[in-house]
């Protein structure tokens, strides 16, 4: 998540917004927010619906067994079409900023489907 | 003759103590180092040579050097971290869900709508409709994490 805020402007002049998604509540991702310095979105999915929706759900990972995401990243355009996933095979491993913005500007320039 | 001190084992226990307990708070967070933890491997190589010579020097020179308990107990203890450290990294790290029914490229990504920090609520047509830094939105990154609890 550092990373990403650090490399924010990027993101901001390509009109690539951000939005981090967890079981935590609103209330630990303000404090979480605040304490770090964050400026994109940090979202709340407490019952884990939109993490189940989206098929990251990792039961019982969690410090005492509860239900959290598995790491996981899904780039949207503006049509609400998936343009991008990255589910990696262990959890110390997650996309990277500079992935993603290279991912991006190869699909804003590569013609519209060719990547597929 | 007095017997010098063994310190190649000891020194090189401490690396093997450093090359596992070094990963998570410091080379996981380095984008080079993260992926693959080839710096903590370096130093467990590194470490583990120098209890190699420690134990050498144990055995073969024991009129000079001394620590042959100690050469065998730190090197069965520096072989239990490397265990430990390969099994947290290469097979528990890695058990992670299938995500089968993941949304695919080319899908639509299902809509949602959930509370930001401010406790509003948020949906991602929204996100998509809206601008980002002064810019229309392009495109978004949804970043699904563990969380903090």
């Amino acid at each position: 998540m550092r990373s990403f805020q650090e490399r924010l402007a990027e993101f901001d002049a390509r009109g690539l917004r951000l939005a981090a998604i967890s079981v935590d509540s609103p209330a630990i991702n303000r404090e979480y927010v605040r304490k770090e310095g964050y400026t994109f979105a940090f979202l709340s999915d407490p019952a884990a619906q939109v993490i189940r929706r989206y098929d990251v759900l990792h039961p019982g990972a969690g410090p005492e067994g509860q239900q959290v995401a598995r790491p996981g990243e899904f780039l949207i355009d503006s049509t609400g079409t998936v343009r991008w996933v990255n589910l990696t095979e262990s959890v110390l491993v997650r996309a990277r900023p500079g992935q993603v913005l290279q991912v991006f500007d190869d699909l804003v320039r590569a013609p519209l489907g060719a990547n597929r | 003759m007095k017997r010098r001190w063994n310190a190649s084992l000891w020194v090189g226990f401490l690396v093997m103590l450093a090359a596992a307990f070094s990963y998570i708070p410091i080379f996981a967070r380095i984008p080079a180092t993260r992926d693959f933890p080839w710096v903590n491997l370096t130093l467990f190589a590194t470490g583990a040579a120098l209890i190699g010579l420690g134990l050498t020097r144990a055995f073969r020179r024991p009129d000079a050097y001394r620590g042959k308990v100690a050469a065998v107990v730190l090197a069965a203890l520096g072989a239990g971290v490397l265990g430990f450290f390969l099994v947290g990294t290469f097979h528990f790290a890695r058990q992670l869900p299938q995500s089968a029914g993941a949304p695919r490229v080319g899908q639509k990504a299902p809509e949602f709508s959930l509370l930001d920090a401010g406790g509003n609520p948020v949906a991602l047509s929204s996100l998509l409709s809206s601008s980002v830094g002064g810019r229309q939105t392009r495109a978004i990154l949804l970043i699904f994490y563990r969380g903090f609890w």
